[in-house]
């Protein structure tokens, strides 16, 4: 599966025949069936699917949460070794992700300095002194329109969902990922902060020549912002290439009823095929 | 954090529990500084000693009097004499001689005398009446005459030399003491036990043991269920499945079975309460365990605990920082629920007589165990055991009380 439309650049992450099983007793559930991907640096990924599709359990595999049940995945061409603690250590500092739910992404017990002074010492900045720390801190909160001042001291509770998720990416922008795992990261914010949010992404991305691998059920906004898109059903890849490639000549029957069912706010709503 | 306190003070249900749980504990700070000494000393020879003031008659009598003609005092020494089981032979003997009693109230002791002298014939022979019947009406009307009688007492040392009595004062009945000025007078609010111990000291000192069997065992239990549950939870897969098989083990097993079983193998000798407190303790976190599981595996899969994975942090950082939180109000209301079923449960097994060693500390369910092994309950000894019952409840009602005050703070649903 490769990608004709970036030939030059380097491989990121990629996987082979990747597979995830969950069994209870006998009976077997399939959440994801043996795909294979290559996602390249600097690239903004989509990986679009309705719910169920097994786009989250692969999202986790990607993010060594979850073990890979058969396959294998190879990050920057060497397999993934993440057996030990330290290896996991090292490989969670090159992937990092922003997940769905902004309000259950944050411990509630801890302060908001206490989230980003841990991304600063996960980068080994544990030992600088103080004043650096802030400095690194509000440089964070500036890029993502917040103020360090007003939010130190502050619980997450006390932020807006808007304000949540923006922070989590001023994580990102701490922390310097190779890949940025996205898991719907807008579906849960309101129209106006999901335009800001992107945006913020997309900058981030040209800023770090981060790869954004950002899994969402929504095909317009995937076609909006990806370079290239796959579309998953049933824990299966059954379309991928660039985005204008599948989204403007769709080959499979799946990608053609996700693509109908965007609503088009000069047409009246094709409700059949839903 | 100041904000659920503010709540937690405001829920009728926790303040009502906590302030009769507070008197209990100030109770038991208090009394023993007012009546401080040995709960468990014998002080009483004989069993049982009603409730009240016990003046000391020896006192009394070398207590200089005061003379008083009160014109009821008769009246009510006779009363007072004139047990139940008297009035209701008199009722026995008017029948027997075909008197009309109706409308005779037995408890006017004046109407009884006056009828009993009008109509006793100790020559008389009832139809049916057995001579051991007639002679108690005897005895019976002389005491009734003695007592009538304007006798005064005399009080008589024996003379070391000559051996005779020789008269020393004389009491008449009009003779009165200041109960102040008797030397000895002794207040037993809750009168004796069975081995003449104060019962109200013997039972403040046991509420505090009990209390403290209860804290031991719900420590226990709660950290042992704590610890299974968190680590089950989170990790899953074997470690989940063995800590749930021993769980499960424990469960189907009726766990007071179980403590019967322990504390009998521990024998007599090595029980001591803390002993017990640790058995009830060992045998009762299996539900503990099983809920906070249930609570960590929900909490397992939400994104902020695997953001902290992601940020590298170690499993017990995890567990304290990242689900400990979240299930610390669960654990504080499980936790005080099993100091409750545990004071229950040493209160269970004293009264099978498998509690703590009776020679060393009474605990509440210690002295319901000696009130029922002395027949307290059906000579009409209450106060044996009627206030350890309600001591009991007390207890465990208060603590049940901030368990829902609390439940109802941290779980909004639950809100009236």
């Amino acid at each position: 599966m490769s990608n004709e439309q970036t030939p030059n650049r380097a491989l990121c992450l990629s996987g082979r025949g990747v597979t995830k099983v969950f069994s209870m007793g006998r009976r077997q559930t399939v959440a994801v069936d043996h795909v294979d991907f290559d996602f390249y640096e600097g690239e903004l990924v989509s990986i679009v699917g309705e719910s169920g599709s097994g786009k989250t359990t692969l999202s986790k595999m990607l993010l060594g949460l979850l073990n890979v049940t058969e396959g294998e995945i190879f990050f920057q061409g060497q397999k993934r070794d993440i057996s030990t603690r330290r290896r996991k250590k090292e490989y969670w500092r090159g992937i990092q992700a922003i997940f769905q739910d902004p309000f259950s992404s944050f411990n509630t017990f801890h302060k908001i300095d206490a989230v980003l002074l841990d991304c600063i010492n996960m980068r080994g900045g544990k030992h600088l002194p103080r004043e650096k720390k802030i400095e690194m801190m509000t440089e964070a909160c500036a890029f993502v329109n917040l103020k360090y001042a007003e939010l130190t001291n502050k619980y997450p509770f006390e932020l807006s969902g808007g304000q949540m998720q923006r922070l989590m990416i001023a994580r990102i922008f701490l922390l310097k990922p190779k890949i940025l795992l996205a898991d719907e990261p807008t579906s849960m914010i309101d129209a106006c902060s999901r335009a800001t949010i992107l945006d913020m992404l997309l900058q981030l991305r040209d800023e770090t020549n981060m790869t954004i691998i950002f899994i969402t059920h929504d095909i317009g906004l995937a076609y909006y912002i990806s370079d290239s898109v796959y579309i998953m059903e049933h824990g299966r890849f059954v379309e991928s290439g660039s985005a204008d490639d599948v989204i403007l000549n769709p080959k499979a029957d799946y990608t053609r009823r996700l693509i109908s069912d965007v609503p088009k706010i000069h047409e009246a709503w094709d409700l059949s095929t839903v | 954090m100041k904000n659920i306190l503010r709540q937690v003070l405001h829920s009728s249900k926790f303040v009502a529990g906590f302030i009769i749980f507070g008197l209990i504990l100030l109770t038991m700070l208090i009394y023993p500084l007012i009546n401080p000494g040995n709960p468990l000393e014998m002080i009483g020879v004989g069993t049982f000693a009603r409730p009240g003031t016990y003046v000391s008659v020896y006192d009394s009598v070398t207590t200089d009097t005061r003379t008083f003609n009160l014109s009821d005092a008769e009246d009510k020494r006779l009363a007072k004499q004139l047990s139940d089981e008297d009035r209701v032979a008199m009722l026995e003997w008017f029948g027997a001689m075909d008197i009309d009693v109706s409308g005779l109230d037995v408890s006017d002791t004046d109407a009884l005398l006056d009828l009993w002298r009008a109509h006793y014939d100790p020559d008389a022979r009832p139809a049916g009446m057995t001579n051991a019947r007639r002679n108690y009406f005897r005895r019976l009307n002389n005491a009734l005459l003695e007592l009538e009688a304007s006798d005064v007492f005399v009080l008589a040392e024996t003379d070391d030399e000559t051996g005779e009595l020789v008269q020393k004062s004389q009491i008449s009945k009009t003779d009165y003491v200041n109960v102040n000025d008797v030397a000895n007078v002794k207040t037993l609010p809750l009168g004796t036990d069975n081995f003449g111990r104060d019962v109200l000291k013997e039972l403040v000192s046991a509420c505090g043991t009990s209390i403290l069997i209860g804290l031991i065992a719900g420590v226990i239990a709660t950290f042992l269920g704590l610890l299974l549950g968190l680590l089950a939870g989170y990790l899953g897969g074997l470690t989940d499945d063995l800590i749930m098989f021993v769980t499960n083990v424990f469960t189907v097993i009726p766990s007071f079975v179980l403590l019967i079983l322990i504390s009998y193998s521990i024998g007599q000798e090595q029980r001591g309460a803390t002993v017990v407190a640790m058995v009830i303790g060992l045998t009762s976190w299996t539900w503990t365990a099983r809920s906070v599981r249930s609570q960590v595996i929900s909490l397992r899969n939400r994104d902020h605990v695997n953001l902290s994975r992601l940020s590298g942090h170690s499993l017990p950082r995890i567990i304290l920082t990242d689900i400990l939180p979240y299930i610390a109000s669960y654990v504080v209301m499980a936790f005080i629920l099993q100091v409750s079923s545990g004071i229950l449960a040493e209160a269970q097994l004293s009264l099978l007589g498998l509690g703590p060693k009776t020679t060393e500390v009474p605990t509440l369910g210690l002295m319901m165990n000696w009130a029922m092994l002395y027949s307290a309950h059906l000579n009409g000894s209450w106060w044996a055991y009627f206030p350890v019952i309600l001591t009991i409840t007390l207890i465990s009602f208060s603590l049940n009380l901030m368990n829902t005050g609390l439940d109802q703070v941290f779980n909004p649903t639950l809100r009236d």
